[in-house]
């Protein structure tokens, strides 16, 4: 990445601490209930089953977890499209976030896939099919992974003393920058499309031609709430100063998006004439309000201008987001989703102990990584706690 | 590089507006249901002929090499309630109010046949990744490839007739459907669909669809208490027997247009929805889907704009040369 920059510098500090060894902890379980998953079977230790096939390894890991990953997208779409250069000490941190969440996601697809060792032939003629929204969703998601560490190499080579190789490589930055917004773009909308071949399994409250769009204004919003949710927990878990100013002109872009998103959202609605599904009294009327509220939330708790320089505001107003953000694919995928009568499901205990290590393992990469590399805005020492 | 907070919001707002633009398929490049096969081949189901004996179930597991699957406790029987990673085909029972009479709605009872029902515009072809899903452009049987599939089960959630089932208990699964017996050769026990050649009253038939299709028409006609000759096997076997009209067809022939058809037919006496099968549009979910990709994908046109004005944008903001203040 490059201009406008402040000086980033690795944060040092020790890499082993209680949090990092829960962490690590947690990984190790997710890992061998995995190992079990590959020797006796998906059904080992999940509880899909041919009624819910997709259970959360797919709609929580690879759904809702790119999705959380988008903030280096969309601070990227900020800084670079909309030309704002001063969000530049966020970018490298959000970047990070994605760069771990989309690998992450994209690795733990491996986990669910029953016959894992053909993935290859997705990307391979003669088996690619392209009219599969699948076939969009992993190409698009695999090379944006392969972008966000071209993307993100500077760091390394800064680390490894390879001034040279990172010249050559600003030169022709601008284009792995055009792609690491276009591709999120073209696959954060298409896992919205994945639902549009299910038809009418899926309640008319989330099957519309609008998915696409419902799915990237989502991913978007969502990726400057994790931007404003990381700055908290890393101001307050790493004592550095909380970029107030900074956060406050993210969340009147976020609140923009939001407003679109919403308006969007119920004009589709009115439009197909589903909003009776929503006043049905059913556990989908319910999910659907729960997941609406996500995003009206933010809306008003920063309607005000005055309220978007609140910590405590924008907090909550990421948390909610992020929450509704998560309902929209759970609905979508699960709870929306009407197979037939006498099917039931429910994550097993092993199966969100995969989730949750997944989540774990991104969390202490990031720790070691931040430590190690340089990754956040220098911090005058004047203005630090440490 | 100044900006005040108006036009912050207001090209927060167009950019928004943008992408849900950007998102949104222009209607143009539809593609239409994908249509018969010029030798469609599939199956004839008639729920009033059926006596549930399931000689079906168990030839299907014989000609596809399946094992059997058990429900009750001494494990005796091949007792599989559903389709599975073990069943391709089963019958299963409507039952009504005290259940006495056979082909009654209320106070009755009916069987139905579930196995894939090779449908004209197949979701589960449109939705797999890798081809593993394939319709055979001339007989139209949609068969299955496990050296291809990567198990990703795009297809088993997609199929709205719940007919793909996976394996879960193997860390070597497949998908496993009914692919319409095309795996026989010459001098196999069984020459065409299993089901349909051990069916001792012709209520699963075999053969072309438009046949099955007159076969449908003529027996949906016919009035309870006329006497009938009904073919067994294959159509035109020549196999018939001569039995009276017990029930009342009810007019529906299910498949005629649901998602733009299938090559396997039923018909009853008790309504569709009542023995499983589920209402559906004439439109394919398959069509509804690829449109939305092509009008967005098509090409890559719309892609490729959209990276050439995001690349202006970026470089307009990266300049190389200060690229020391990374
Ligand atoms: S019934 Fe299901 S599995 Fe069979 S062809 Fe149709 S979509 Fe595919
Ligand atoms: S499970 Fe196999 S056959 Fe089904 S969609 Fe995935 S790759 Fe295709
Ligand atoms: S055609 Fe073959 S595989 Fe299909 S249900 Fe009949 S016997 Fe089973």
């Amino acid at each position: 990445m490059s201009s406008h920059a402040e000086k980033t510098v690795p944060l040092g500090g020790p890499l082993i601490t209680p949090v990092t060894l829960t962490l690590a902890a947690l990984t190790g379980i997710a890992a061998v209930i995995l190992l079990i998953r590959f020797i006796f079977g998906i059904g080992a230790v999940t509880n899909v089953n041919d009624g819910y096939s997709w259970g959360i390894w797919v709609v929580y890991d690879v759904m809702a977890g790119s999705a959380f990953a988008c903030g280096g997208y969309a601070i990227a779409l900020m800084v670079y499209i909309f030309n704002k250069g001063e969000y530049h000490p966020l970018v490298r941190p959000a970047l990070l976030g994605s760069l771990f969440g989309y690998t992450l996601a994209g690795a733990s697809v491996i986990f669910d896939l029953g016959r894992y060792w053909n993935t290859w032939h997705i990307f391979m003629p003669p088996w690619a099919q392209v009219n599969s929204v699948m076939f969009e969703v992993a190409v698009c998601i695999t090379l944006y992974i392969g972008v966000m560490w071209i993307e993100f190499s500077p760091a390394f080579l800064e680390r490894f003393g390879r001034k040279d190789l990172k010249q050559k490589l600003s030169k022709w930055m601008f284009l792995f920058i055009g792609l690491g917004v276009l591709l999120p773009s073209m696959h954060q909308s298409s896992l919205g499309s994945l639902l549009i071949v299910f038809g009418t399994q899926i309640n008319p409250l989330w099957q519309t031609l609008m998915l696409p769009a419902i799915f990237l204004m989502t991913a978007i919003t969502v990726g400057y709430a994790v931007v404003i949710f990381e700055s908290c927990l890393s101001a307050s878990g790493f004592k550095r100063p909380f970029e107030l100013d900074l956060i406050t002109r993210l969340s009147k872009v976020m609140w923009g998006f939001l407003v679109v998103y919403l308006v969007m959202r119920s004009v589709d609605l009115t439009w197909r004439g589903a909003w009776g599904e929503a006043f049905k009294f059913n556990v989908m009327a319910l999910c659907f309000w729960i997941e609406m509220m996500g995003f009206i939330l933010p809306v008003i708790l920063l309607a005000k201008p005055a309220n978007r320089r609140r910590p405590d505001r924008l907090l909550i107003s990421a948390v909610s987001l992020i929450v509704g953000t998560l309902m929209l694919r759970l609905n979508g995928f699960l709870i929306g989703y009407n197979t037939g009568p006498g099917w039931y499901y429910f994550p097993s205990l092993p199966e969100l102990l995969v989730t949750i290590g997944i989540i774990a393992a991104e969390i202490l990469g990031y720790i070691v990584l931040v430590r190690w590399l340089p990754i956040l805005p220098k911090v005058e020492p004047a203005k630090t706690a440490r | 590089m100044k900006t005040t907070r108006r036009q912050f919001l207001q090209g927060a707002m167009a950019g928004g507006a943008a992408l849900t633009l950007g998102a949104t398929p222009p209607e143009a490049q539809a593609r239409p249901n994908l249509t018969m096969p010029p030798k469609a081949l599939g199956l004839l189901y008639d729920s009033t002929l059926c006596i549930g004996c399931k000689a079906c179930v168990a030839a299907c597991k014989e000609s596809n090499g399946l094992p059997p699957e058990f429900s009750t406790e001494d494990h005796l029987w091949d007792t599989a309630k559903d389709l599975s990673g073990k069943t391709k085909n089963v019958i299963k029972m409507y039952k009504d109010g005290n259940g006495t009479q056979k082909d009654r709605e209320t106070d009755g009872y009916a069987f139905i046949k579930h196995s894939c029902l090779h449908c004209v515009d197949p979701s589960c072809v449109s939705a797999c990744p890798v081809s593993a899903m394939q319709k055979d452009p001339v007989t139209g049987i949609v068969s299955y490839d496990e050296k291809s599939c990567i198990g990703c089960r795009y297809c088993v959630v997609a199929c709205p007739f719940g007919v793909p089932r996976f394996q879960y208990d193997t860390p070597f699964p497949k998908i496993v459907k009914c692919e319409l017996c095309n795996h026989l050769k010459t001098g196999d026990k069984y020459q065409y669909s299993a089901c349909a050649q051990v069916c001792p009253t012709g209520a699963t038939l075999y053969g072309p669809t438009d046949l099955l299709m007159q076969e449908a028409k003529r027996r949906v006609a016919l009035k309870p208490g006329a006497i009938s000759k009904f073919e067994r096997g294959q159509i035109g076997s020549g196999n018939t027997h001569e039995t009276v009209v017990k029930a009342q067809y009810l007019p529906r022939i299910y498949g005629d247009h649901e998602l733009g058809g299938t090559q396997v037919l039923k018909i009853s006496a008790v309504p569709m929805e009542k023995l499983g099968m589920p209402e559906l549009p004439e439109r394919s979910f398959a069509s509804i889907s690829e449109t939305l990709q092509h009008s967005l994908y098509g090409w890559l046109a719309f892609p490729a704009v959209v990276l050439g004005g995001l690349v202006i944008a970026a470089k307009r903001t990266s300049r190389p040369d200060d690229e020391d203040k990374v």
